[in-house]
């Protein structure tokens, strides 16, 4: 009984996992970039959350719609102007400017909002839960897995059934030859940054509302999102949420034993896969 | 107006100048092949062409528009279309998807039009039993008519074809050439070049002969081969 409820505890735990990690995915799917500010970019999104939320007064839920256009229009400027000019054969000038704008977001919070803890409020939805006989599950917990679902649902269907989705796979094939098909790398890869920030603050919602932030936490968000995507195969975005769902469950499962052990057994789970399935749990054919 | 003109064209990689002072028209609708030995510069001649690699000096006009510093992708949109020498698909989406793709950004077909036009040229290059393969997966023969569908599929009125018969079967070769033709009859111009003379001159109306990047001759096939100095260098006969 007692193991069910840890297991289901750290399925919806694994769903958060997954939000962090799709927008690192779906990146570093398309351009092969890992982008080390990714943490900081979801913490950055949870601040834009608060801020609107304490200026206009909104509800979380309704400022988030404010914030993914917003945050979508970062992540287009954002690789226009700076990622754009450093990918290349090279992975080290992306990976030192990622690393540097990590630096720079984490500063720049500290300035703008100091160290101090915040958290989104979200009312008595917080608290709420439902009864499910065997289990017993928080109503916030629950909204997070099935977003994490409904993302890389949705991510899945942009990928495999629209044009934009084929222009990503085709640039991620073969970037000289799809510009030759008529398609502009850099903007694809613009669209896919900001789609990216877009997931990020969908995360920042649900990290906001369970927990609190402040701008020193996003590397560690950074490491949960890159064990995800590793342990369930890169390119693969529902990989990417078992991996998430791995992490959560090994977490819940280590924090039962001793809640010291929480944020090592997520660790060890991810050495463990890596160490029998060093190419992750559903690997791309054709890597 | 020539559909394509270039002009004085050059390229050097380090020492060595793979492109030397080209210059040739191509008028709509003509068909031009290009022959020359190994190393002879013809597929960095296609690279100036597309906008993959730019030139040291001279111009590449389009329409009379002079197109040397546009990147691949506008060149495609103004109607380039080609095929790699060696098979390049996206591997990772099928034969459908892959002419889906060259379609809707190379040759601006809308998404409701874009179905009907993929597997028309599917059907018309024999590829229409695999449209829904992965195209990762495909043999060599259904690469190079995939090579050729796509580059169909960005709607060009000039198409580059880089060794598309190699390794064929002389019957393979036959339906290939059948295919070719067909474009040309629609009034698309053709530059391409091809090994395998015997296909290549049953389509061209002009011939071209590169040798160390230089332009060596250009005219009709059978004055060009019959050429004692293409004979030497190109076929290796002592004159």
């Amino acid at each position: 009984m007692m193991l069910i409820d840890t297991l289901a505890q750290g399925l919806l735990l694994g769903g958060l996992y997954a939000l962090f990690a799709a927008g690192l995915s779906l990146v570093f799917g398309i351009m092969r970039l890992v982008n080390l500010a990714h943490g900081d970019l979801i913490i950055l999104g949870a601040y834009l959350i608060l801020t609107l939320a304490t200026v206009t007064g909104l509800h979380p839920f309704v400022a988030v719609v404010l914030a993914a256009p917003l945050m979508f229009g970062l992540g287009w400027l954002l690789q226009t102007h700076l990622l754009n000019r450093v990918l290349g054969e090279d992975i080290l000038p992306p990976l030192l400017v990622t690393f540097g704008l990590s630096v720079v977001i984490q500063n720049g919070l500290l300035s703008a909002f100091t160290a101090d803890s915040r958290k989104l409020t979200a009312g008595p939805i917080e608290a709420a839960s439902v009864d499910l006989g065997i289990v017993t599950l928080g109503v916030m917990p629950v909204l997070t897995f099935a977003s994490a679902v409904a993302v890389v649902f949705a991510l899945n269907r942009l990928f495999y059934r629209t044009a934009l989705g084929r222009a990503f796979r085709a640039t991620s094939d073969d970037q000289t030859t799809a510009q030759l098909m008529g398609i502009e790398p850099k903007r694809i890869f613009a669209m896919a940054t900001g789609i990216a920030l877009v997931v990020a603050t969908i995360a920042a919602l649900f990290l906001g509302t369970r927990a609190n932030f402040d701008p020193s936490i996003g590397p560690a968000r950074l490491l949960y999102a890159f064990e995800a995507v590793i342990i369930g195969g890169l390119g693969s975005l529902w990989g990417t949420l078992a991996g998430g769902i791995v992490i959560g469950m090994a977490q819940a499962v280590g924090a039962s034993i001793n809640p010291e052990w929480q944020i090592l057994s997520g660790h060890i789970a991810f050495v463990i896969v890596l160490l029998l399935k060093p190419r992750g749990l559903f690997p791309r054919a054709n890597d | 107006m020539p559909i394509l003109s270039l002009q004085s064209v050059s390229r050097s990689f380090g020492a060595l100048k793979v492109t030397d002072d080209v210059s040739f028209d191509l008028e709509a609708g003509e068909a031009l092949g290009i022959i020359g030995p190994n190393g002879a510069g013809k597929s960095t001649l296609f690279n100036l062409i597309t906008g993959n690699i730019a030139p040291d000096t001279g111009r590449v006009l389009l329409d009379g528009r002079d197109v040397t510093r546009a990147p691949p992708m506008e060149r495609v949109k103004a109607g380039i279309g080609r095929s790699f020498q060696i098979p390049q698909p996206f591997g990772g989406l099928s034969v459908y998807e892959n002419l889906l793709v060259a379609a809707r950004f190379g040759g601006g077909v809308s998404a409701a039009d874009a179905p009907d036009f993929c597997m028309d040229i599917l059907s018309r290059t024999g590829l229409g039993a695999v449209a829904a393969k992965p195209a990762g997966g495909l043999p060599l023969l259904q690469r190079k008519r995939l090579e050729l569908a796509r580059a169909m599929a960005t709607k060009p009125r000039v198409i580059l074809l880089d060794e598309i018969a190699g390794g064929l079967t002389d019957a393979e070769c036959v339906e290939l050439v059948g295919t070719i033709r067909a474009i040309h009859a629609e009034g698309t111009a053709i530059i391409w070049i091809e090994h395998v003379l015997h296909a290549l001159n049953s389509v061209v109306e002009r011939l071209m002969v590169l040798n160390f990047g230089r332009m060596l001759m250009i005219g009709q096939p059978d004055q060009v081969m019959a050429s004692a100095e293409v004979r030497e260098i190109y076929l290796g006969i002592e004159a």
